[in-house]
């Protein structure tokens, strides 16, 4: 981690030596399907740390890895969707699981992206950790919370339940990339939806080492999909894609108008920017979120049936 | 066709209905000339007769009614107890159960639809809804959307003219429920219930400013949507104008809920009960004159049953009675406006040069007003006209399927999904049905049945937002 850090400016000022081992950066690339292929664009943008330290160049995604991520998200959808509510949950405690195991790498990675201190990082951290376990558990629950029958004046079975909307384009917190991400993009595959994020444009790397772990809990290819680039370059051609279905604009900041007026060609529904912007990880730190941002990604359906002989 | 037994005319009484020639916008308690100066003239559809003329509101009007509604939200409404509130609304549904008679014979008159359908439909839904409603308003903390819900301030809201004063009150009862003030704009070719409606609020002695009515067209709509003092915006009516409603509220903190088109399926399995089928296939399609967004306009049917489905179909099809509105035994009635009439015959010729095949029974249409035949096209391909756009008139297209899997993706081959059907005798695949259906509201073994607890809105291009039931209060709750 020091090394990534040393300025090339230091590097010129010392004489030249080599290190005992040299050490392994890691190519940042984007997530798509369930693979890591660097942008079709060839393109990547140099990621600096709070300081302005050179920490890794990541793929800067185009409006075609836009689209194919899009593609692969709805080519999810109708498994992840179909899966049982109990499976779900196993899988994103699985996710909870295995991010526990690289606590130190994502400490690290924010500690350097952030410029907080580790006891700080190491709170957004667990707290990350936590709310996978949190949404695992909503899985099975909110069909029972938001659904239910309703008491039709007439001999009719009427039961209304909740199902994912469909594929759902996430512009993710700019601030907050560790926790922040995890917050919006946790409810959106707990409910069943399929996700096509766009990460922080300024700290993408934790979004990265996300997808290395989601790659590892079971996650089918495609339920996640995580490009890594400018919200301004990408959404305007995710916010009137007619195979999304929803979007969240946490992150969208100065072109949250733009991506809903956009959005409003197909009736794609809208989650507005809430207080959190501009808050960093802390607004995040909420650990009970209830049902307010799985909610927005529901669909209600309501079946009638009659009751006879 | 031979009859057995002619029907005699069984018109139901004009008199129970007193309109006033002219009404002028209902704002503060009271009626008020519009200061546009304009008006419109609303005719009965049956026979082109002018029933009123009411005031256009222009924006200086809509101001003054959003206005009102601010004033009476936080001075009187929004403050007042939930059990007091709810009084109101328990007031508002007793005595449109008292004046349901009265109602029901304007609403067809004023609309076109058939008084068996605004006397046992229509009339008895709105006083239910307020009456569902009603009981909430004091019991907003136990409806799952946190322990203190507050209303957004004023709704304003725009209704069809399909099921004029049933729109009216899935808009007013939640948003009045929940502490919410109202500015309502009621389509401009079927103003009158929802005049009525304002007497009725005055009957009640609901606060002033509680309920307002601007009548007129879309420029008034227009301006009620848009207007910077409204919290709260509700629509129901076209795809069309909903995406420009949509657009306008981006950037505001304006909230929304869109009630919009549909295509719906009807899927016959071949084990379906058959007699029933073909009754849910007349009421999902002609119900209302087919002037329904959820109704069943697509039949899909599974091949092997079609030759014996279809003839019978025809037979039921030819025993729709088509006439008065008025008149009780009649089914069909007329159609709400001669625009409406015009994209019902271009749609449908439409159909028929695409290459669908045309049929309707035998059936004398009035020489005045608006009327169209009940009307099947058969032969409908996927990527036909009248198979993926709306038609809202009383024209079913037919499409047939072999396998569930064909008649899923056919039915969820559309851009809407508010509605859909399935008739089969096997409760699994049932289940398994309307589990892969993406639409709002999914009737098996039955077709267009309502109540105020059932929530009801639409996936995709049918809009967003619930209405009825707990779901319906989540739109005016902040």
């Amino acid at each position: 981690m020091a090394e990534r850090r040393t300025s090339a400016k230091k590097a010129a000022r010392t004489a030249p030596k080599a290190p005992a081992r040299l050490a392994v950066r890691k190519t940042y690339k984007l997530y798509l399907g369930g693979a890591f292929p660097r942008s079709e664009s060839g393109r990547s943008y140099p990621v600096t740390s709070a300081d302005g330290d050179h920490l890794a160049n990541a793929s800067l995604a185009s409006r075609k890895d836009a689209r194919d991520a899009v593609t692969a998200a709805r080519k999810a959808f109708g498994g992840w969707s179909g899966r049982t509510a109990y499976n779900r949950g196993q899988v994103l405690y699985r996710v909870a699981e295995v991010m526990e195991g690289r606590r130190s790498q994502f400490t690290d990675q924010l500690a350097a992206a952030q410029g907080l201190e580790r006891s700080e990082a190491d709170t957004v951290v667990s707290a990350a950790i936590d709310r996978w376990v949190y949404y695992a558990g909503w899985t099975d629950k909110f069909a029972q919370v938001i659904g239910g029958s309703n008491p039709v004046a007439g001999p009719y079975y009427n039961h209304s339940s909740p199902e994912p909307t469909g594929v759902v384009a996430v512009f993710a917190p700019q601030d907050a990339p560790l926790l922040g991400l995890t917050s919006v993009l946790a409810p959106v595959v707990a409910t069943g939806n399929t996700a096509v994020v766009v990460t922080s444009e300024e700290a993408p790397l934790p979004a990265v080492d996300l997808a290395e772990v989601l790659a590892t809990s079971d996650v089918p290819g495609g339920v996640v999909n995580l490009l890594t680039g400018r919200a301004g370059e990408i959404g305007p051609h995710l916010a009137p894609h007619g195979d999304v279905d929803a979007l969240d604009l946490a992150g969208a900041g100065e072109h949250a108008t733009a991506f809903e007026e956009a959005a409003a060609e197909t009736l794609t529904r809208v989650l507005r920017p809430g207080n959190e912007a501009g808050g960093g990880e802390r607004a995040w730190l909420d650990p009970d979120p209830g049902t307010s941002r799985m909610s927005p990604f529901l669909e209600t359906k309501t079946v009638w049936h009659p009751i006879g002989v | 066709m031979a009859e057995i037994f002619e029907y005699a005319p069984a018109p139901e009484s004009r008199s129970v209905v007193s309109l006033r020639e002219n009404y002028g916008l209902f704002v503060d308690g009271g009626f008020v000339p519009a200061d546009s100066g304009e008006t419109l003239t609303s005719l009965n559809p049956a026979d082109e007769s002018t029933l009123a003329t009411v005031a256009v509101a222009g924006p200086a009007d809509v101001d003054r009614a959003v206005t009102a509604a601010r004033h009476a939200q936080e001075n009187v409404w929004g403050p007042m107890s939930g059990v007091e509130r709810g009084k109101y609304l328990f007031r508002i549904a007793r005595i449109l159960q008292e004046r349901s008679r009265e109602l029901a014979v304007l609403e067809s008159m004023d609309n076109g639809k058939p008084i068996k359908e605004t006397r046992d439909v229509d009339v008895p839904l709105v006083a239910a809804h307020f009456f569902y409603y009603a009981g909430w308003a004091d019991k907003l903390h136990h409806a799952g959307l946190g322990t203190d819900p507050r209303p957004l301030g004023v709704a304003a809201q725009v209704i069809p003219w399909n099921f004029p004063l049933l729109m009216l009150a899935w808009k007013i009862a939640p948003a009045l429920a929940t502490g919410n003030t109202v500015v309502l704009k009621p389509a401009e070719t079927t103003p009158l219930t929802a005049l009525v409606f304002a007497e009725i609020c005055q009957e009640a002695d609901l606060p002033p400013g509680v309920v307002n009515i601007v009548t007129g067209a879309g420029g008034t709509g227009r301006a009620l949507v848009e207007h910077p003092g409204v919290d709260k915006v509700a629509f129901t009516g076209s795809t069309a104008v909903g995406r420009g409603i949509a657009r306008a509220m981006a950037g505001t903190d304006k909230r929304l809920t869109l009630e919009l088109g549909g295509k719906g399926a009807n899927i016959v399995y071949d084990d379906a009960a058959l007699d029933q089928a073909v009754e849910g296939i007349v009421s999902g399609i002609f119900f209302n004159q087919g002037h329904v967004c959820c109704a069943g306009s697509r039949l899909l049917v599974q091949e092997s049953i079609a030759d014996e489905l279809l003839p019978r179909l025809k037979e039921r099809m030819a025993r729709i009675r088509v006439g008065d509105p008025l008149d009780k035994n009649t089914d069909l009635g007329a159609i709400n406006s001669a625009d409406q009439l015009r994209r019902i015959r271009e749609a449908t010729d439409g159909g028929e040069a695409e290459g669908a095949e045309r049929w309707s029974p035998d059936c004398e249409l009035p020489s005045q007003g608006y009327w169209f035949a009940p009307t099947l096209l058969t032969g409908v391909g996927q990527s036909h006209r009248v198979a993926r756009e709306e038609i809202f008139g009383p024209v079913l297209s037919v499409l047939t399927f072999r396998t569930p899997e064909e008649a899923v993706a056919k039915a969820n081959n559309t851009p809407y999904g508010l509605s859909a059907g399935v008739w089969t005798e096997k409760g699994s695949r049932m289940l398994w049905t309307a589990e892969r259906l993406r639409a709002g509201v999914i009737w098996s073994n039955t077709f267009n049945k309502f109540d105020p607890s059932s929530p009801f809105g639409g996936y995709k291009e049918s809009g967003y937002g619930r209405e009825g039931g707990r779901h319906g209060l989540e739109a005016y709750l902040g």
